[in-house]
């Protein structure tokens, strides 16, 4: 999926081109983009992804917000090729106060950065590592008899195995994941089991569940950074290992499992690239609650609405998700992780987890 | 026997003393605190200098001053340069209560009843035991008289005590000076404000005020036309009391009815009183000295049933728009308001009184946001000062939702909150007030309305001037942004593309999709060919424009400019002030009328600037500083500074 460097400028030339022949042609600049909404996102059977619909979003300098949106757009796409031909990187954040010199053409926010430089991915079909531009965060934490050889910034090669040569902390997974930087040169496991909370994975860490399972533990840190996500996807394509996802029992945590295995919807564009569409979702269920009787919190007024916003989400109309999420809206009932705690601090790893493993099919009784 | 108890309390029963009926009705009268009294006493005696001067057609110039002494003591002097008194009149005048010249009379005037500057020396003598001084010279090569004077209470008549005659630089006019008590420091306020509320409406009058920490306070005049003289008319049948009718049957010259009706009243022509008389049962041709008390009632009855033509209306005289605008701006020069608007009312009528309203609107600059409106309130060119919340004024004010005209508004009622100042006059001959002291005009449904439909018109004026005002002010800021922000996105893909900056005009013409009118207004003084001379409003504007003697010629420059990415042809209008007179105009109007001028506007291609021109003269600086202006034969939604023109 990356492109080299000329072939980006090309693209990145092909939006200035646009603009400057609207001008010499008498024409209100404009650029068009896909809508990134979540009513234009639909699933391509070919990628077996969610991805973008037809429905297009034009930026045009007739509205005052449309022509700083372009001036915008001119300042970044004049940044990237000057960062491509010095041979340089920055962070979304740096690149946010870089802005900062951009007299008219400055950003309110970072969010609004942030979210320019995925439109001109969504406009290029190039993606933001091509443009030299990298996240704050880094990717999350894998402990697993995985080894792994990365490229490091002395461009040596460095082997690490997950178990054997990194702390209980695990292996950090870095912001460029792709095999320039990262190869697998072995993997002794039966499945990936992805988790949404630091403390459950120290848990699992603590019990060993690595070894005593031959499990690939990941934590994600809450929603994956897309390093994480291609890092699952590498891993499960190269060594066909199964993906579980186990998260707390609230709408949000399902998001967190859509983007894994669907696409998210701020990146349809990359869908295909970044999900692992065979992932599986593992738990806290909301029917966990009833049949592990778990403690419960009640559900929030933003939990709800999140529930029945999710009802209406093209990526959870199957009849599983369905009928979790009118369950838990009847209940009026969220939970967590940790709450497994309840029955004491091996009942997740000797007795939940293998319960809910032999029902996914990736554990034998 | 005893003698009936009726002979008894006929010992008792004697005239009532005006002195002892002042004493008891001073609150009626306006001397109730000794706070109000200084102001009752101020405004008596300029109300009738401002009255005199204008009977004998001379502008006002008048001198107040008020000294401040010992034991709550003040001195008043008001002089003016009016055609002064005679001698043998100045005790009847000033030292006899419910004598004068207007009282009978029906036209529009400021004192009625004649208790007014009688009562003030009376209220001097009963409480500082000084008598008035009054001096008076009524002709240039005459000496000035100077009369001491006191009232005897009893009798109700003036006293002379002391007369000279001294020299007066003035070719006439008329002096007073009062002792009275008063309390300065709380009523000093209220003097310089009805005297600045006055100059308001009076522009053709010169106030200065010398107040007693020797301050000098001018109040200059803004106009150099006498207010058009009001005519007396006869009394209106609708207005008529019966008693009234009775007195006048009895004492008219007419021997018959008919002839009665028709030289006694108003609005009686051959036709009504035929209808009248028939009405009444009565035979027109009836001695109207026989007639008895039955016969009037069914007369007077008879006056109701029938239609009769509202009463003539020149015996009134309002201000005028242009001159209410040019006193508000004078006098809120200060605040710098955003913009001043009026509106006059079509006379009307109420009991057969023939009234009319004029109300004008201060807006913006540095009045408070988040202050109930102030109201200025007027009859008869007198400003009202206390007792606001009886007014009729304030109740038609208070009774309009003025939440729909940008204002805040609790609940859509009350006085509303916004940077207002609001101005109300009515005039008429006969002013309803709530009591004698004449400070609030009493609830008449007919003058509550008038009132009412002159401020709508205003408050629509204010509207559409914010509305015109917030879509200029945003197109103006888009069209700023693009001419930065487009040079800008063109500059940066040029140089990425190593290409030259391409030109933007027609995109920018595209981007704005308006056409932008903007105007400018400017002033000229002019030699004057003569010096100004004391006219009337009845002037016509029949003028020459180059030899007119206001001194400024108003220089009016438009600019059209089409940004539409189509030629556009229509049609423009711009309003003109009525008393303006219109010099060159280019390019040549299609239509010059008293009120508007219109170009048929040649068709202007993209991104082209067309400028009109026109010059006013007639109007002082400042009195035309914004043009309205209105289109026809196009989009009135593509057009910004212009509004669509509804017909003449």
């Amino acid at each position: 999926m990356a492109h080299n460097e000329k072939e980006v400028i090309s693209k990145i030339d092909g939006i200035a081109e646009k603009i400057y022949e609207d001008l010499v042609n008498n024409e209100i600049p404009t650029l068009k983009l896909s809508t990134r909404t979540r009513s234009n996102i639909q699933f391509d059977e070919r990628l077996n992804v969610w991805k973008y619909g037809k429905s297009k979003t034009e930026r045009s300098a007739k509205t005052t917000d449309g022509a700083y949106m372009l001036l915008r757009t001119m300042y970044m796409v004049d940044f990237i090729k000057e960062m491509i031909r010095v041979k340089k990187s920055s962070t979304l954040r740096e690149m946010y106060y870089i802005s900062e010199g951009w007299n008219l053409g400055k950003f309110n926010s970072q969010d609004e950065s942030d979210m320019l430089a995925e439109d001109l991915e969504v406009i290029t079909g190039c993606m933001r590592e091509d443009f030299k531009l990298r996240p704050e965060e880094n990717g999350a934490s894998v402990i697993g008899d995985l080894v792994i050889e990365e490229v490091t910034r002395n461009n040596q090669k460095k082997r690490i195995h997950c178990q054997d040569d990194v702390g209980d902390a695990g292996y950090a997974i870095p912001y460029n994941v792709e095999p320039d930087k990262i190869s697998f040169k072995s993997v002794d496991a039966d499945f990936i089991l992805a988790i949404e909370t630091g403390g459950m994975f120290d848990r699992l860490v603590e019990n060993k569940f690595d070894t005593t399972h031959r499990a690939i533990l990941v934590h994600l840190k809450g929603q994956p950074a897309r390093s994480t996500r291609r890092f699952i996807k590498r891993l499960h394509e190269e060594y066909k290992l199964p993906v579980a996802v186990f998260t707390d029992c609230d709408p949000w945590s399902y998001r967190i499992y859509a983007s894994i295995a669907y696409g998210a919807i701020k990146t349809a564009h990359i869908s295909e690239y970044l999900a692992t569409p065979a992932s599986q979702f593992l738990g806290v269920t909301p029917s966990d609650i009833e049949n592990y009787k778990l403690p419960t919190d009640k559900l929030t007024s933003e939990d709800i609405a999140a529930l029945k916003n999710e009802l209406e989400d093209p990526r959870f109309q199957d009849s599983f998700w369905k009928n979790e999420i009118k369950l838990q809206l009847n209940m009026g009932k969220k939970s967590e992780q940790q709450a497994l705690a309840k029955y004491g601090l091996d009942y997740v790893t000797d007795t939940y987890l293998p319960e809910k493993l032999v029902e996914l099919g990736l554990l034998k009784k | 026997m005893t003698e009936p108890i009726a002979y008894e309390l006929a010992k008792k029963q004697k005239e009532i003393s005006v002195a002892e009926f002042f004493e008891r009705n001073k609150h009626i009268l306006g001397f109730g605190n000794s706070t109000r009294a200084l102001l009752t006493s101020v405004k008596e005696a300029v109300d009738n200098a401002l009255d005199a001067c204008e009977e004998a057609d001379i502008l006002p110039d008048i001198y107040v001053e008020v000294s401040n002494h010992e034991d709550e003591e003040c001195r008043i002097i008001v002089e003016d340069n009016g055609p002064g008194i005679v001698k043998q009149q100045i005790p009847h005048i000033f030292g006899r209560l419910l004598y004068g010249s207007r009282f009978h009379s029906i036209r529009q005037t400021r004192g009625q009843q004649g208790i007014g500057i009688s009562a003030v020396v009376l209220y001097g003598q009963l409480t500082t035991g000084k008598h008035a001084r009054i001096v008076s010279k009524i002709k240039p090569d005459m000496p000035a008289v100077v009369v001491e004077l006191a009232i005897d209470t009893n009798k109700n008549r003036g006293e002379v005590i002391q007369t000279e005659t001294v020299h007066w630089d003035k070719p006439s006019g008329t002096r007073v000076e009062i002792n009275i008590k008063a309390d300065y420091k709380r009523g000093k306020r209220f003097v310089y404000d009805y005297l600045q509320s006055t100059s308001i409406v009076n522009p053709h009058a010169r106030i200065v005020y010398r107040d007693a920490e020797g301050a000098e306070h001018v109040f200059e005049r803004t106009s150099d036309m006498l207010p058009r003289k009001s005519v007396e008319i006869k009394p209106h049948p609708y207005g008529v009391e019966l008693g009234t009718l009775m007195k006048l049957a009895k004492e008219t010259k007419a021997r018959k009815l008919s002839s009665f009706l028709k030289t006694e009243f108003s609005s009686m022509g051959d036709r009504t009183t035929d209808a009248v008389c028939s009405e009444a049962l009565l035979d027109k041709n009836l001695d109207p000295h026989t007639l008895t008390r039955e016969q009037i009632v069914a007369l007077h009855k008879a006056f109701k049933k029938v239609k009769i033509m509202a009463p003539p209306t020149d015996c009134l005289s309002p201000i005028g728009e242009m001159l209410i605008k040019r006193s508000l701006k004078q006098e809120t020069q200060e605040i710098s308001p955003e913009f001043i608007v009026t509106a006059t009312r079509p006379p009307a009528v109420f009991s057969g009184n023939p009234f009319q309203v004029e109300v004008g609107l201060v807006y913006g600059g540095n009045l408070p946001k988040d202050k109930p409106v102030k109201i200025l309130r007027f009859a008869n060119r007198i400003p009202l000062l206390y007792q606001q919340g009886d007014c009729i004024s304030t109740h038609a004010i208070e009774d309009i939702d003025w939440r729909r005209y940008g204002f805040e508004q609790p609940n859509g009622k009350g006085i509303p909150i916004g940077p207002a100042i609001i101005l109300v006059h009515v005039a008429s001959t006969m002013i309803p007030y709530t009591s004698e002291s004449k400070e609030a005009i009493a609830d008449v449904p007919e003058i509550e309305n008038e009132i009412k439909l002159a401020l709508r018109e205003c408050a629509r004026k204010v509207e559409s001037h914010i509305n015109k005002k917030v879509r200029r002010v945003k197109t103006r800021e888009k069209f700023e942004l693009i001419t930065k922000v487009l040079p800008e996105i063109a500059k940066k893909s040029a140089s990425m593309l190593g290409k030259p900056i391409p030109s933007l005009d027609r995109v920018i013409t595209k981007i704005m999709d308006v056409v932008w009118i903007e105007d400018l207004v400017e002033y000229e003084k002019v030699k004057r060919d003569k010096k100004p001379v004391q006219s009337t409003l009845l002037t016509t504007a029949t003028q020459d424009a180059t030899q007119d003697d206001g001194g400024w010629i108003t220089k009016s420059t438009i600019y059209v400019v089409n940004y539409k990415s189509k030629p556009q042809r229509f049609n423009l209008y711009a309003v003109i002030p009525k008393d303006a007179v219109v010099g060159s105009v280019t390019p040549k109007p299609v239509k010059i009328t008293s009120n508007y001028l219109k170009w048929e506007l040649p068709s202007i291609p993209p991104a082209t600037k067309v400028d009109i021109m026109f010059e006013l003269a007639g109007l002082n600086k400042g009195d035309f500083d914004e043009n309205d202006l209105y289109v026809e034969d196009i989009n009135p939604a593509y057009v910004i500074g212009a509004d669509k023109w509804e017909g003449d």
